[in-house]
């Protein structure tokens, strides 16, 4: 466990660590994000104390870490950094046992270590040990800096925006390895990002920093629900399901390619273009296009037989709702109704639209992925 | 030909052996000295910012007016032939090795330390690994330079290939002169040579690409 008592750290006239609290449970994936300049990254480096604290005490499985020799305290911390990180005089075994040869572990098992974790990654030892960083593509010179951190079998790694680098594609391809290794060896990991796709992607626990304080601290979910303030929800951009700004109404999810007929239509004639189109009820309309009611085929089959056109059978039972009313509203009539959709009017009581439950599941779709067209 | 090498033979061996232990002696005491100085420069950027133009100054002394200078303080001793090549040699070295060590990128210092090296270790292992080019090619510099300038000891009557091409000066012999001079130039380009072996051993082929 890692627990931060009363931090803080001040550069010259700003102060970029506000008294702060916090703990991260061991084992657990926890991700440091907020606007730049927000101590992020200098909260992260004062765990392994590259930065020292000007105030306050960090402890590590309640061992004070300012006790503990900064060399020693490093070893025993994994760290990865952006990938210029590899030593270029380096090969890929010797950049992964930098750690393990400073802990003095004989070569054999250095050795093995590197095949063990090589392996991890899917990394054949014949083809990669002996390559330099530079006969490398990015994600793989990650890769073996994320291993390189892992080496000593370290409980804790510091992860200082390992992926901004890389592309997208491959970033998200070490993203998934990356929180893997984290279920399967079980480390705690502190990971900083700017980038709010990474953090959901990857923690158990979010903390969202601004202007060195924690603003909210909470796992992927409820972050998404109930973002503490703008600035989160500014962050979350396309993923916060967002129900006050921008109100939306039924207009933005009707379906406008609708079927209707004139209500002095014969029954045979509706039931003909009910099975052609594959539906089981049919908008009516007035002569002069306005709504009318629909009219549905157990209507027509209980009652219709004898009839000659539908105008007896039409009902206004069926849901309606206005194009500029609110599609929250629209959607609870969906849901609390019986009916397989909602007629959308315009104003003049012509026929816009209806919404559908597929509708309404794409606007859900939309809320959470942005707009996949 | 065979003429020449009966007459001189013996001259012109001994005049090279004297040369290239000149060379080889005050290249590895500059060495020595400009690397540690270079290191010890490099932890404290400031001050080398001030002390560096200082040594240059030095070097702009002609070094017919040094070695003359040391003559009359230390006497017609070997001695001050090396001090004089030495000093001169010291700041190629010195300033390469400082700005190798300096331009070694935060990011990989940053990481070494994030790995749990000391200072010293993050020096011998990462600082100095990386400024090796930059170094060795001060060293070559320095070592070309040292061979043209060993050609002074004989100004003050202690061997070296200079003294053929002194006697040849003298007694407008030709002869003496090319084959002072060409010796001179052969053992600058196989001391050359062999820094570029040495540099091939010591860094990997991947860094030397962008680092001549």
């Amino acid at each position: 466990m890692i627990r931060f008592e009363h931090v803080s750290k001040r550069y010259g006239d700003s102060l970029v660590l506000d008294d702060l609290n916090l703990e991260i449970a061991t084992g657990e994936f926890t991700v440091l994000i907020g606007p730049s300049g927000c101590g992020k990254t200098t909260t992260l480096k004062t765990i392994n104390r590259l930065i020292e604290p000007d105030k306050g005490k960090i402890f590590i499985d309640d061992q004070d870490t300012s006790q503990i020799d900064k060399v020693k305290l490093r070893r025993s911390i994994g760290y990865v950094i952006q990938q210029i990180g590899l030593f270029p005089n380096m090969t890929v075994e010797q950049n992964i046992s930098v750690v393990p040869k400073l802990l003095n572990y004989d070569k054999a098992r250095c050795n093995e270590i590197v095949r063990e974790l090589l392996a991890l990654v899917n990394m054949p030892y014949e083809e990669y040990a002996h390559k330099y960083p530079s006969e490398m593509s990015g994600g793989q010179q990650q890769r073996i800096g994320v291993l390189r951190a892992l080496a000593a079998s370290p409980p804790i790694v510091l992860m200082d925006e390992p992926f901004g680098a890389l592309d997208p594609m491959t970033r998200r391809i070490l993203q998934d390895e990356v929180s893997k290794l984290q279920k399967k060896l079980n480390k705690t990991i502190v990971f900083v990002t700017h980038d709010m796709d990474e953090a959901l992607n990857m923690a158990d626990k979010i903390i969202f920093m601004n202007k060195g304080k924690i603003v909210q601290m909470a796992a992927p979910e409820e972050m998404l629900e109930n973002p503490a303030d703008d600035l989160i929800r500014s962050f979350m951009g396309k993923h916060s399901i967002d129900n006050e700004s921008l109100p939306q109404t039924a207009a933005d999810f009707m379906r406008s390619d609708i079927y209707s007929c004139y209500r002095n239509r014969g029954v045979r004639e509706a039931i003909q273009q009910m099975a052609r189109r594959k539906v089981d009820t049919l908008l009516v309309k007035n002569l002069d296009e306005t709504y009318a009611g629909t009219v549905s085929i157990k209507n027509i089959r209980n009652h219709g037989k004898d009839m000659k056109t539908i105008e007896p059978l039409i009902t206004q039972e069926n849901a309606v709702s206005y194009v500029d009313e609110d599609a929250q509203v629209c959607f609870d009539k969906l849901l609390n109704g019986q009916d397989s959709y909602v007629v959308v009017l315009n104003h003049d009581q012509t026929i816009a639209g209806i919404v559908t439950k597929t509708s309404m599941a794409k606007s859900l779709a939309d809320a959470v992925w942005g707009d996949s067209q | 030909m065979s003429h020449f090498i009966a007459l001189y033979g013996k001259r012109l061996s001994s005049a090279i052996i004297t040369h290239f232990w000149y060379v080889v002696i005050s290249i590895t005491i500059a060495f020595i000295i400009a690397f540690i100085l270079g290191i010890l420069l490099s932890r404290m950027p400031r001050r080398a910012n001030l002390i560096l133009p200082v040594i240059s100054v030095f070097q702009t002394i002609p070094g017919i007016v040094f070695i003359g200078l040391l003559f009359l303080y230390n006497g017609m001793v070997p001695s001050t032939v090396v001090i004089a090549l030495t000093i001169y040699a010291i700041f190629p070295i010195l300033k390469n090795t400082y700005v190798g060590i300096i331009n070694v990128s935060e990011d990989f210092k940053e990481a070494a330390k994030g790995c749990g090296m000391s200072p010293f270790q993050i020096l011998m292992k990462v600082e100095v690994p990386l400024a090796l080019p930059s170094i060795i090619t001060g060293l070559r510099i320095s070592t070309v330079y040292t061979v043209s300038w060993a050609v002074l000891a004989a100004m003050i009557g202690l061997g070296g290939l200079g003294e053929l091409i002194y006697a040849g000066v003298s007694s407008n012999n030709n002869t003496l002169i090319i084959a002072g001079a060409i010796p001179a130039a052969i053992m600058a380009l196989l001391f050359s040579l062999a820094i570029d072996l040495l540099r091939k051993a010591l860094i990997p082929k991947q860094l030397r690409r962008d680092n001549k």
